[in-house]
This record gives C-alpha cells, sequence and structure tokens, in this order.
C-alpha cells in the first residue's frame, strides 16, 4: 500500500490504512491532513478511536476511523466464561486450547499476562515465561479462520485466541456454539482508517466518499445484508438490529479497554517473531 | 551396433558437426532454462541472505553476516533442525520400504495391461493437489474421524485412535505425498534386472531373502538411492505437510523459514536459514556419494 502511493502519484483519492500503519503515511507526506468538521457522519464515530493518537501525526489528523476489530478470547458455550488470558495456561484446559499464530497477537497476551505494555514490552524472558507455561494446553495453532471453524467443530479444543469478526462468523453462518470473550487485561485491538493522499486530484469527492463510508444508513446495509466488520461510528453500530452479533460482541465499552495495535519499529518486530518461533519450537519439542 | 562403427559407415563427404557443439546444442536449452528459473532466483536469495533487512521501501540496504549467526544466537532451531532431519530420515525410510516393495511386485507379479493399470494408479495422487490430500487426511485421523468410525464398527467402545497433531501424522502425510517417487525409482531399477540372475541364485538354492538382500537390493540401490534423494531433500523443507497434520508439534525448518518470508517479513534470515540448510544437505549427500562409490568398486 504504501509502495503504491510512493510509485503512483496522483492516482488514488481515497486509501484504506491500518492505524499502525497511518503514522508512517504521513510522515512521508502522502496524506492530506483532514479537519473532521467537513465530514457530518463524524460527529458518530467513538472518541477513542476517532482521536486515536495513531492517526495523527504533528498534531494533525490524517485518517478517519472506519471498521475496527479485536483479538481475544473464544470459548464453547456452557463453559465458564475466563476472566483473564491465564486461563490458557490453567489446567483445567489441558491439551484444550488452541492459539493464534501470530507474533505480534501472541506476544501481546504475554504482556499483558506479565503486566507490561503490549506494543513495548521490556522484559520479553517474562512473556516468553507466560506464553510457555501455556504449553500443555495448546493442542492446536491455528492460521486461517477455515482451520479454526474445522478444528472448533471437531471439539479439538474448547478455549483459543480468535479474532472478534471471525467469532461473528463463525457462529452466524456455521452456527458453532461459542461466546467471544474479552477478558479484564482488554482485547488487542485493530483499526482501519481512511485517508486521502496529498496527490488526490479530486479532493473534495474523496472526503464525500470517506463521510459516505462512515455514514449509519449505508454501514446498517453494509453490515446486515452482506456482513462486515465492526463500524467505528457507535451510531451505526446502535442502528443494527439489537440482536446483532456484530453488535453484541463489540460492545463500545470495550473500545475502552483494548490497546491498539502501535507502529513497531523494526528491530522490536524481529524480536517478536524470534521470540515467537523460540515459544513454537519449544511447544512442538 | 556400437556407435562407433555406424560413424565410420557414414560417407566421408559428410560433414559432421564436432560432438562438443553438438552436446552443447542438445545442453543449451535446459540450462538456459535452469538458470533463469533455477540458479537466478537462488543467487537473489543467496544475495537476500547477507542483507540486515527486506530490500523494500526506502530503506538504506546494509549488508552484514548476522544472519548466518541464526543456529548461534537462537539455539533452539538445533532442535527444529534436528526434528526436521528426523521427520525426513522416517519419511525417507517409510517410503522407501514401502516403495520398494510395491516396485518389486510390480515388476516381478504383473505384466501387460494389469501392470499399467497398477503404475496409473500409484501415479494417480499426483494429479491431485497436495493441500486437497493432506486436508483429506485431517478428515481421516483427527478424533472422531473417518478411521475411529471405521475402527467402531467392530468395536463400538473402542478408545481414539485418532493421531492427528503428531509427529506420525506429518510422516504420513508426507509418505502419501513423495511415495510414487520411490515406486517409480525403484521400478525402473528393478526392470533391468535379469531374470537369469535370479534364477542362477535360486537353482543354487538361495532362499528369497538372499535373493532379496543379496541380488535385487544392491541392484536396484540407484534407484534406492535416488528415490530418497528425491524425497529426502523436499521433506526437510517441507512446511504444509508439518503445519496442517502437526499442530502444535508442526514446527520444522520449513515452517520456520515459511515464517520469516511471509509473516515476520524477514525475507534475509529466511535465506540464510535455507541456504544453511541446503549446506547441510549437500555435506550430507557429499559424504553418502563417497561411500556408495568405494562400495561400488569394492
Amino acid at each position: 500500500m504504501l509502495t503504491k502511493l510512493r510509485t503512483n502519484p496522483g492516482v488514488y483519492d481515497v486509501v484504506l490504512i491500518n492505524s499502525a500503519r497511518s503514522q508512517q503515511a504521513a510522515g512521508e507526506d502522502l496524506l492530506t491532513p483532514l479537519d473532521l468538521a467537513n465530514y457530518s457522519n463524524a460527529s458518530g464515530l467513538a472518541p477513542a478511536l476517532r482521536d486515536n493518537a495513531y492517526l495523527k501525526t504533528d498534531g494533525k489528523l490524517y485518517g478517519v476511523s472506519w471498521v475496527w476489530g479485536m483479538n481475544a478470547l473464544a470459548i464453547r458455550d456452557g463453559m465458564d466464561k475466563p476472566e483473564s488470558y491465564a486461563a490458557l495456561a490453567a489446567p483445567e484446559y489441558k491439551n484444550n486450547v488452541a492459539l493464534f499464530d501470530d507474533a505480534v497477537t501472541m506476544i501481546g497476551v504475554g504482556a499483558f499476562l506479565s503486566g507490561q505494555d503490549m506494543n513495548d514490552p521490556k522484559d520479553l524472558d517474562a512473556v516468553a515465561e507466560k506464553l510457555k507455561a501455556m504449553k500443555p494446553n495448546v493442542k492446536l495453532l491455528w492460521s486461517s479462520e477455515d482451520q479454526w471453524n474445522k478444528a472448533f467443530s471437531a471439539g479439538e479444543f474448547d478455549l483459543s485466541v480468535y479474532w472478534s469478526g471471525a467469532a461473528v462468523r463463525s457462529q452466524r453462518k456455521f452456527q458453532l456454539p461459542l461466546h467471544f470473550v474479552v477478558p479484564k487485561e482488554g482485547a488487542i485491538g485493530w483499526l482501519d482508517s481512511l485517508s486521502i493522499p496529498a496527490t488526490s486530484q479530486n479532493q473534495e469527492a474523496a472526503a464525500k466518499f470517506i463521510n459516505y463510508m462512515i455514514d449509519p444508513k449505508f454501514y446498517v446495509e453494509w453490515a446486515t445484508k452482506i456482513g462486515a466488520p465492526a463500524s467505528a461510528n457507535e451510531k451505526a453500530m446502535e442502528e443494527l438490529p439489537a440482536d446483532d452479533l456484530n453488535r453484541d460482541i463489540h460492545k463500545p465499552e470495550y473500545i475502552e479497554t483494548m490497546t491498539l495495535m502501535a507502529p513497531l519499529p523494526d528491530d522490536r518486530r524481529t524480536a517478536f517473531n524470534n521470540l515467537w518461533q523460540e515459544v513454537k519450537a519449544f511447544y512442538a519439542a | 551396433m556400437p556407435p562407433e562403427a555406424s560413424a565410420a559407415g557414414l560417407p566421408a563427404t559428410r560433414r559432421r558437426m564436432p560432438s562438443w557443439l553438438a552436446t552443447a546444442a542438445l545442453l543449451l536449452p535446459s540450462y538456459a532454462w535452469l538458470t533463469l528459473a533455477v540458479l537466478l532466483p537462488l543467487a537473489a536469495m543467496f544475495a537476500f541472505s547477507f542483507l540486515h533487512a527486506t530490500p523494500l521501501g526506502n530503506k538504506p540496504v546494509v549488508w552484514t553476516l548476522e544472519q548466518y549467526r541464526a543456529f548461534y544466537d537462537q539455539p533452539y532451531l538445533l532442535g527444529v533442525a534436528w526434528a526436521s532431519l528426523s521427520i525426513g530420515l522416517w519419511t525417507t525410510g517409510i517410503c522407501a520400504v514401502v516403495g520398494f516393495a510395491a516396485a518389486l511386485a510390480l515388476v516381478r507379479a504383473t505384466a501387460g495391461r494389469a501392470r499399467e493399470t497398477l503404475l496409473i494408479l500409484v501415479l494417480l495422487p499426483f494429479w491431485t493437489n497436495g493441500l486437497v490430500r493432506v486436508f483429506s487426511w485431517t478428515m481421516v485421523i483427527r478424533e472422531g474421524g473417518f478411521l475411529d468410525v471405521f475402527v467402531r464398527w467392530f468395536w463400538p467402545s473402542a478408545p481414539s485412535l485418532g493421531f492427528l497433531y503428531t509427529t506420525p501424522a506429518i510422516v504420513l502425510g508426507l509418505v502419501h505425498g513423495y511415495l510414487p517417487y520411490m515406486v517409480l525409482t525403484c521400478y525402473i531399477a528393478l526392470l533391468s534386472v535379469d531374470e537369469a540372475v535370479i534364477e542362477a541364485a535360486q537353482s543354487l538354492g538361495a532362499r528369497w531373502w538372499t535373493v532379496l538382500f543379496k541380488i535385487l537390493v544392491p541392484l536396484a540401490a540407484p534407484g534406492l538411492v535416488t528415490g530418497a534423494i528425491l524425497i529426502f531433500v523436499p521433506v526437510i523443507g517441507a512446511f504444509m505437510e508439518p503445519r496442517i497434520l502437526g499442530g502444535r508439534v508442526g514446527v520444522t525448518m520449513g515452517t520456520v523459514i515459511e515464517d520469516q518470508f511471509t509473516q515476520a517479513f524477514n525475507w534475509p534470515l529466511g535465506s540464510a536459514l535455507a541456504f544453511t540448510m541446503l549446506a547441510v544437505v549437500l555435506a550430507v549427500f557429499a559424504t553418502f556419494s563417497g561411500v556408495l562409490r568405494r562400495s561400488a568398486t569394492t
């Protein structure tokens, strides 16, 4: 995405950028600063997402928060909902846990459990220790939703690190008996935002399009007829039917407790990847 | 007729291409293709392995040897490498025994149409996508899968035989995938064994095991070695089977290297690990080929 912006000036009018990449793009002067006063639908945006620090560079806003989601836990119906990620290492889930095969997410869980900042844990050994303690429980490392659905419906595990959006789909499309649980440590969050490239030739039309994308009416139609991630627009979420799964899982209070994935410097990303690789080798040994 | 005789019989007026030119002309297309499709990408990867970070975007390019220290900096990789090698040895060993037996049966006990049909049945799995084959195994060997259902027909209270997410499951998937190579190489080697030699052995009182181990196996050794190389090399780099069938235990050099390319976006480390494995494999074969040549000459 960044490469496309760099090499094709003037081609794109609106770009979708993950909040963890927004500052990088803005720092390279690829984006136009935005004024939310020009976006009539922005009034409904959840403040924690709308004003998120990752969307700002030098005090200016470069992205309109659009959709978001969480990585937290999923548990089979009929079992006690875990209060903490510590359940992943609890003896009652022996050989009954699936983890997400993703370095950033799993280091995040380890950081939560050792009381550290998920985006910049200083004590990686403590993270490793928390993750390695899950070994007797770990049955499976999943990397795709399809793999998760198959293994869960075959009863291979009851507790798992899972995506909120996938939890909606697993229940809605496959009637899998699960609950999505956000433990007390909060979820690992992601946020996608819409930005206008600095080189766009149609800045006004771009702004109108973004305003349409965060319009509750459009969102409700998208979410109910096709299925969509959670909207950053609280009003849009409130207009979903009361029993809508998407609305039920993406409760507004979770936005307050979740930690968004931050932009990671290269050396930290490498350290995360190496640590997760080491933990996986420990699970396998 | 030996080739020299036919060459001598040609009319003297016809000019012949120098033999080196003919050889070069025949080799050129395949070597040009190999250069383009194998050597150049390999060279690019080799160059990557000396970089500090993946050369994309506007990051400065930094040359370093640090990637080759991975086994020293991350000693758990030695355990992973050993797991990969042992999976490779098990897979190759099982393929050798099963594949040799199948090839022997094809050569000695079948003929004509039946043999053709059976050969095609050996090749049949090759025509289906490898991913499909591996996913089918997950349905068979998971707890409560087809295997359990089948056993419980006869013994309703049978304990689960499901062994998905274990090392044997990985080996099973790999053997299924690579067995045809061994069957074919052994088949070709056994076809060339002269029937008279076996008859001679039997007439001198050799029992079946003597015939097998003193005659058939040594004479088919080139086929066994070729098959072993064809199987061992891709198996120690395999990542799909360990990932899908191995679950928690499915961490091999293949998956570690794949992770460096797909997840970690650390191409230099992935390349360095791949070339380290390549060096190990070449070293193994260099040792091995010396032993083989010696045993062939004595």
